[in-house]
Order: structure tokens, then C-alpha cells, then sequence
């Protein structure tokens, strides 16, 4: 077991990315006196998980709630360390990685849970019991409507591509995506987008050639296309685009109508949780018609009628485009040493021949 | 007729005997169907997942390609698609150079033992099934056996274990349960002839004896033949029994109400000689009523001793010599009965003591009715042995011949010193003997009474 712990650690630290000991934002939810505690560590940004975890403290009076935000490789890396019990374990971990959750779980680093609400679970959003998907965000490609002209307006990675090889380089360092080698979920969608088509190719070929800028964190990139500094942002979370555009007219988001992927945040309660019964309240309560709702209205959960209301997809589009991500060890081939290897050596070589 | 109150000693009941055989017979096959559909649900689970396991492990092994000299390993997603086809399980793969240093995947997965392609094993605390694909390279650049290992948890195989073994041990219990009623169904009819035997014999009148008209299995007509054979011995006796009481009545109510009247003529009579000549009178008839009544019983135990004693290997001479001996004495002066014997013995299978009694009737018949001397005839005609006794008279009419066993018997007017019941128990005596009872005539026209019985060869005996 000691070496399993000794090797998960080394795998964690040839993560390539730099650890970063604290978390990106820290909430606290509950009354300071509460007999019992929750440590909820995320990906997901404070401000749109904050109204479902009040909604949730609300309910259970007698629980102080911590919610600690972390970059997804970061949290990753404490992950694993906490399961070789090398750092104190959170009660619950939610991350839009859903590989390295994924990973956690095969690694034995999770533990089960069972109720009415993961049971009505399909297959595809519960794995062995013990990693669940809460939510259904699009990976999207966002654009600023005040400066691409609407003949501009990259609808699918077709026309994304044909854009970047105008001849006038109007977009030349205008694009921009997550960074791979930094954001898990950057390199989680990259890596699906060479499995789904071969598109992919192109598309990365296209970035380079227009010097994409890559970078981190979904906030970073939404403010830079908001601001002009980027044009155009490609697959970003649907959850923090949609958001974004309720308060920015100019922010347009698009599903892409070639494929569009549709991501589940995935939670786990790690083996060394102190508290898995009072996590296991919170997965039943994300899971049931409550927290839909109030993930619903952060654009969390977004179901087919309200990506239509919001116009990602056509009306008469039944969702046929839209590709789910299903919790799977498949998910595990991603994370493999060698082929993550190669990959971000792909990633990298096109990105350096500008 | 049998007292009700009373049942018969019980011996396990026949329902229960085969409900017990069937039992255990249908436990201990259920119970080997069983492990051999657990073993068989294991095999089959196990052999479904190892395929998965090896082909896995084909795929990552073909995948490995050679690049600037060193082993490149693209894990292809196929590989893992197909194990996921074990959805709950969990997936651990190595891929080891050929110096047993790792080149992608999960250190420490040790693979199956060495010179095995499969084979358990535990990883991260859990058991796993585990398969190795080795692959040699023996290229400019690189030399040497890459070992493949891919590992699996084993919830799919239990499950998959547990939903064969359940639809085995279903269909198991479902035949058992099937064939519990076929096997009810065979006990009920096999027992429907002792049930219709049950039947008959309620329904029968209390005096009704006849034999059993059922008809039953061959494996049950023993059973029916010797209860038949039972019930016309009781029959018979009952028979006999009624022929008793009816003679007896007959027979004794004559004589007693003359010894009744001769002894009121007595007592009222006031002349000493007259009256000493009706006590008398009186005391003939009581002697003759004794005699009278001894045949009465020896009639009535021989009879019941022609059903009840098994008969013996004996001499027929040898009866006839203790027929003579048991004669009384006055009778036995030489001149008056004889005794004819042949050297040789004379074997029967019968009972001594009812066959003195027949001879030493036909005997005193002789000495009573005929003219001496009589003669004690013991002979062989054929495969019959012969008991006979003659003597000079003339004997009984011939048209009384063949009713000779029963007519006198019941004749009013057979006085008790006359021929009385003595034939009767000659011709049940000769029938116990499945032999018979005959009369005839000698060359000299004397007069012959005679037993014929079976003679045993001296071979036989």
C-alpha cells in the first residue's frame, strides 16, 4: 500500500505543474459554532457554486461548511497526497477534471456511497458508486459580438478553422484556450477532442499558425474576450460563458454545431474523508430537484430545453450534437504517463513553431 | 369382524419411506447440481473476463511501437473500452522493459506467475485478475522482451458468477420441484391398488371371505394371493367351526334329552329293579354320548390341525403301526385286526398324528360294521401311497360311497355308536393330505376303505 501511496505522489509531482500549496479562495458557510464540519474542496469558481452550497447550509443548521476553490491539478495533486495520507483529506472533492477524479477512484483513493438519488444515476454519471456527475456543461467557444462581424461568427470548428486561415491574420493572437499543461480540464477537452475527430488536428495546427494564446482558467480568458484583448476563446465551460453573458451583451456563446461535449463536474468522497455521511447529504442534495435547480440557475446544469432557451442549440436541434463525457475508466487512458507525454509533445510542437 | 380399537403395530408409513428416499435422493443430486453449477458459473465468468483481460493486453501489446531506440507506448483507448465492458471494475496495467523497468502505467503490478499468461493477485488492497502479454523486439536498435501487464478488479466475474449460478440453482430447484410432483404424483399411483384393496375390504360384509377380486400390480400380487389363501383358511376354519356347533348340536341334543328323560322316568320310578334298569339304560347312553362327543372334538381338531400344522417327511407305515398300538386293547387280539406292511418305506409328506386319528377311525369302522378279521393295508400304487383297511364283510352300500364324508355325519339317524363322524374326519384328513378318501371292493369281494396321498420318491426325500 506504502508503495502504491509513494508511487501515486511521484506520479502527482511529474504532473509538470508547479504545486501550489494553498487554495485559490476559501468560503465558509454555517453557524461557528456547528457540532459538525464538511470540507468541500472544488474547481468550481466560489461565485456560481455559492447560492446551491447556501441553499444546502440552510438545510442543515447543525454543519459548518468549508469550501476551499483549487486550480484542478493542484487539487489533484493534494488528492493523491491526502489518500496516501501525507495531507489532511477533504470530505468531499468536486472537479470539473473528471479524469482525475476518474484516477482517484481507480486508484482505491474514494470511497462509496449509495442512496435513492445516485441509484437514479445513469450508468454514465456513476462510477462503482463512489464518483458521481452533478452537473451537464457544454464545452463552448465564446466570441465578443462588439468586434467579430457576424460572417465571422465561429460556429462550429469548421468554421473556427477557416477563420485562422483567412489570409488578411486578422486573428493572429486574438484566440485563445486553456492551457493543457496547466489546467486539467484544458487538457481534459484537448485530449476528447483528438478522440472525437480529426478536426482536432487542424484546429490545433490553426492555433498555432495564428499564435493562440494559451492560458489558464476560464475567468482569465472570458474577461480577455469581454475586454478585446482576445476575439475569440475556444472551449471554454459553458457554466462560466453563460454567466459571463447574462451580464455582457457582448459575450456570445456558441455550441459547436460539428460536436459539442458535454462535461459532468464529478464528486467523490476520498477514503479518508471525516466526514463521508454528512458528503454523501451534500452529493443527494446536488442530485436532487433543489440543487438541480439552484445549479440550474448558475448554468450548471444545463439541460437540452435550457441550452435552446439560451441559444446554444438550434430549437429543432434535439441535442444530437452534444457528446457526454461518461465517468469511465476509458477516461484513464488520458492520464496514462506516456501518452499524456506525448500529447502535450504534440500540443507543444505545434505551439512552438510560430 | 377385528376389533377396530385396536390398530396393527406400525412400521414406517410408505408415503413417508419414499418421501425420505426421494429426499435425499433429490437433495444430494440437487446439492451436486449445485456445485456444479457454482464451479460452472465461476468457469464461465472467469473465462468471459479473461478474454476481455488478454485482448486488452494484445491491444497495448501491438500499440508498442520502437522510436529512437526506446519503447513507445500509446495506450490505445480500445484496450480500455474493452475492459470497461466490466463497468464497475477497476483497471491497473503496466508496461515493463526488458529490464523489468517501468515504462508507463502503474508500478509495482507484478504479473501472473512466470510462464503464465493469467492469474490473481492483489493491488491497492483489492484482489485482481491479472494477464501478461510479452512482446520481444529484437531490432538494431532495441533487443529484449517488453512485458505487458493488465489487471482487473473482480466485481464483474462475482456478478456474473452470482447471475449464473442463480439462474443454475433456478432451473435446479425449478426440475427438483417438477420432479417432487412427479414423484408424488408416481407414490400416490404406485399406493392406488393398496388404496382400492383398502376399499374392497371395507365394503365387504363381516362374514364375507371370499377371495380379493381387486386387480392389482404384479408387485403387490403376492401380497393379495397369500391374503386370499389367509381368508380361505379362516374360511375354512369358520366353516368347520359352523360344521361343529351344527353337528353338534344335532347330535348331542337326541341323546341328552333321552339320558334327561330316562333319568325323570328314574326318579319317579318306585321299583328298585325297574329303576336299576333305566339307570342302566341310562349309563349305556351316557357312554355312547361320551364316545360321541370325543369324536365331536377330535373331529373339530383335526380339522383345525389340517390347516394349522405343516406337514412333515414320514413313514406311512410307521402310522399305521401306531394306529394299531392306539387301538384299544380288547380290539387288538390278533385274530380281529391284522396289519399288512411292505418292506420298503413308504414316505409321505403329511402329519403324523391327524393321519393315525383317520386310520384308527377307518379301523374301529371295520371292527364296528364289518367282519372280522380287519386288516391294516399299507401299499404303493404308482406315485401314490395307500393307507387301507379291509375286512370280510360286505360293507357299506356302493351308492353311499361317494357322499360317505359328509352323509353320515349328518344322517338323524346315525346312532352314536354307529359309523358317526369317523369318515368325515378320514375325508378331511385325506384332503389336508391333498390326496383322497375311497372305497372298494378285493378280488374277493371284501370290503376296502382307503387313503391315497402323493408318495414322496425315496430320490425326492
Amino acid at each position: 500500500m506504502t508503495r502504491i501511496a509513494a508511487l501515486l505522489i511521484v506520479l502527482a509531482s511529474s504532473w509538470g505543474a508547479t504545486a501550489q500549496a494553498d487554495p485559490e479562495a476559501i468560503r465558509h458557510y454555517g453557524p461557528d459554532d456547528a457540532t459538525q464540519h464538511l470540507l468541500v474542496r472544488g474547481t468550481t469558481d466560489i461565485a456560481l457554486f455559492d447560492p446551491v452550497l447556501q441553499l444546502f447550509a440552510q438545510s442543515r443548521p447543525d454543519l459548518g461548511i468549508d469550501y476551499e476553490q483549487w486550480g484542478s491539478n493542484d487539487l489533484y495533486s493534494l488528492a493523491v497526497s491526502a489518500c496516501a495520507g501525507m495531507d489532511h483529506a477533504a470530505d468531499l472533492i468536486i472537479s470539473s477534471s473528471i479524469d482525475q477524479q476518474v484516477k482517484l477512484v481507480n486508484d482505491g483513493c474514494a470511497q462509496s456511497h449509495s442512496s435513492a438519488a445516485t441509484a437514479a444515476l445513469p450508468t454514465s454519471s456513476n462510477w462503482r458508486d463512489q464518483v458521481f456527475g452533478i452537473t451537464r456543461e457544454p464545452a463552448v467557444i465564446v466570441y465578443n459580438r462588439a468586434l467579430v462581424p457576424p460572417e465571422d461568427a465561429p460556429l462550429s470548428r469548421f468554421a473556427l478553422i477557416d477563420l485562422l486561415r483567412a489570409e488578411d491574420r486578422r486573428y493572429e493572437g486574438k484566440v485563445a484556450t486553456y492551457d493543457i499543461e496547466q489546467s486539467g480540464l484544458g487538457y481534459l477537452f484537448a485530449f476528447a477532442d483528438s478522440q472525437q475527430a480529426t478536426t482536432f488536428g487542424s484546429v490545433i495546427e490553426a492555433f498555432a499558425r495564428t499564435h493562440a494564446v494559451t492560458t489558464c482558467c476560464s475567468a482569465e480568458i472570458i474577461d480577455g474576450v469581454a475586454s478585446g484583448k482576445y476575439l475569440i476563446a475556444y472551449n471554454i465551460l459553458g457554466s462560466y460563458a453563460l454567466a459571463r453573458a447574462a451580464k455582457d451583451p457582448n459575450i456570445v456563446v456558441v455550441a459547436p454545431t460539428d460536436y459539442t461535449l458535454v462535461l459532468s463536474r464529478a464528486a467523490l468522497i476520498p477514503t479518508r474523508a471525516s466526514n463521508p455521511a454528512a458528503a454523501g447529504d451534500l452529493i443527494d442534495f446536488l442530485l436532487s430537484d433543489e440543487g438541480r435547480q439552484s445549479l440550474s440557475a448558475q448554468y450548471l446544469y444545463l439541460a437540452p430545453s435550457q441550452m435552446r432557451e439560451n441559444g446554444l442549440i438550434g430549437t429543432e436541434d434535439g441535442g444530437s450534437s452534444l457528446r457526454p463525457m461518461p465517468l469511465s475508466p476509458v477516461l484513464l487512458v488520458g492520464l496514462d504517463q506516456q501518452r499524456r507525454a506525448h500529447f502535450i509533445k504534440l500540443w507543444r510542437s505545434a505551439f512552438s513553431d510560430r | 369382524m377385528a376389533d377396530l380399537a385396536t390398530p396393527p403395530p406400525r412400521a414406517v408409513s410408505l408415503t413417508l419411506r419414499l418421501a425420505v428416499a426421494l429426499t435425499l435422493i433429490l437433495s444430494g443430486g440437487g446439492a451436486a447440481v449445485a456445485i456444479a453449477a457454482i464451479a460452472y458459473g465461476q468457469n464461465a465468468a472467469q473465462q468471459s473476463y479473461d478474454r476481455l483481460l488478454i485482448g486488452a493486453a494484445n491491444q497495448i501489446a501491438e500499440a508498442l511501437t520502437l522510436k529512437d531506440g526506446a519503447i513507445n507506448v500509446d495506450i490505445p483507448l480500445a484496450a480500455f473500452e474493452l475492459l470497461a465492458l466490466a463497468p464497475q471494475d477497476r483497471i491497473f496495467y503496466a508496461v515493463y522493459g526488458p529490464r523489468g523497468e517501468l515504462i508507463t502505467g502503474y508500478d509495482g503490478l507484478d504479473g501472473p506467475k512466470t510462464g503464465q499468461n493469467l492469474g490473481d493477485g492483489t493491488f491497492t488492497g483489492a484482489p485482481v485478475r491479472l494477464a501478461e502479454v510479452d512482446r520481444r523486439f529484437a531490432e538494431r536498435s532495441f533487443s529484449g522482451t517488453v512485458r505487458v501487464v493488465v489487471g482487473q478488479t473482480t466485481r464483474a466475474r462475482a456478478e456474473l458468477t452470482r447471475s449464473i449460478t442463480r439462474s443454475a440453482l433456478l432451473a435446479v430447484v425449478a426440475a427438483g420441484l417438477l420432479m417432487s410432483g412427479l414423484a408424488i404424483f408416481a407414490v400416490r399411483s404406485a399406493l392406488g391398488p393398496l388404496q382400492r384393496i383398502e376399499r374392497d375390504l371395507a365394503a365387504r360384509a363381516p362374514t364375507d371371505l371370499t377371495p380379493l377380486g381387486v386387480a392389482v400390480p404384479r408387485e403387490i400380487g403376492t401380497l393379495v394371493s397369500t391374503m386370499n389363501r389367509f381368508m380361505a383358511r379362516i374360511d375354512r376354519q369358520v366353516a368347520a367351526t359352523g360344521r361343529l356347533i351344527g353337528d353338534a348340536s344335532h347330535q348331542l341334543r337326541t341323546p341328552i334329552a333321552a339320558i334327561r328323560a330316562q333319568s325323570e322316568l328314574a326318579a319317579g320310578e318306585t321299583d328298585p329293579a325297574r329303576q336299576h334298569a333305566i339307570v342302566a339304560r341310562i349309563h349305556r347312553r351316557a357312554v355312547s354320548l361320551s364316545r360321541l362327543t370325543d369324536q365331536l372334538l377330535n373331529h373339530a381338531l383335526i380339522i383345525n390341525r389340517t390347516d394349522a400344522v405343516p406337514l412333515d417327511l414320514i413313514d406311512l407305515r410307521r402310522v399305521a403301526m401306531q394306529a394299531v398300538d392306539e387301538i384299544d386293547h380288547d380290539a387288538r387280539s390278533t385274530d380281529t385286526l391284522k396289519i399288512d406292511l411292505p418292506e420298503d418305506p413308504v414316505m409321505i409328506q403329511g402329519d403324523s398324528f391327524t393321519l393315525v386319528e383317520a386310520c384308527k377311525n377307518l379301523a374301529a369302522n371295520a371292527l364296528r360294521h364289518g367282519v372280522p378279521p380287519a386288516v391294516i393295508v399299507v401299499r404303493v400304487e404308482g406315485r401314490k401311497a395307500v393307507l387301507a383297511v379291509r375286512d370280510n364283510g360286505p360293507g357299506m352300500p356302493e351308492d353311499h360311497w361317494p357322499d360317505a364324508g359328509t352323509r353320515f355325519a349328518r344322517r338323524a339317524s346315525v346312532s352314536p355308536t354307529k359309523v358317526g363322524l369317523g369318515l368325515s374326519i378320514v375325508d378331511a384328513v385325506a384332503r389336508a393330505h391333498h390326496g383322497e378318501m375311497s372305497f372298494g371292493r378285493t378280488s374277493t369281494g371284501h370290503f376296502e376303505a382307503r387313503i391315497s396321498v402323493p408318495l414322496i420318491k425315496e430320490a425326492e426325500a
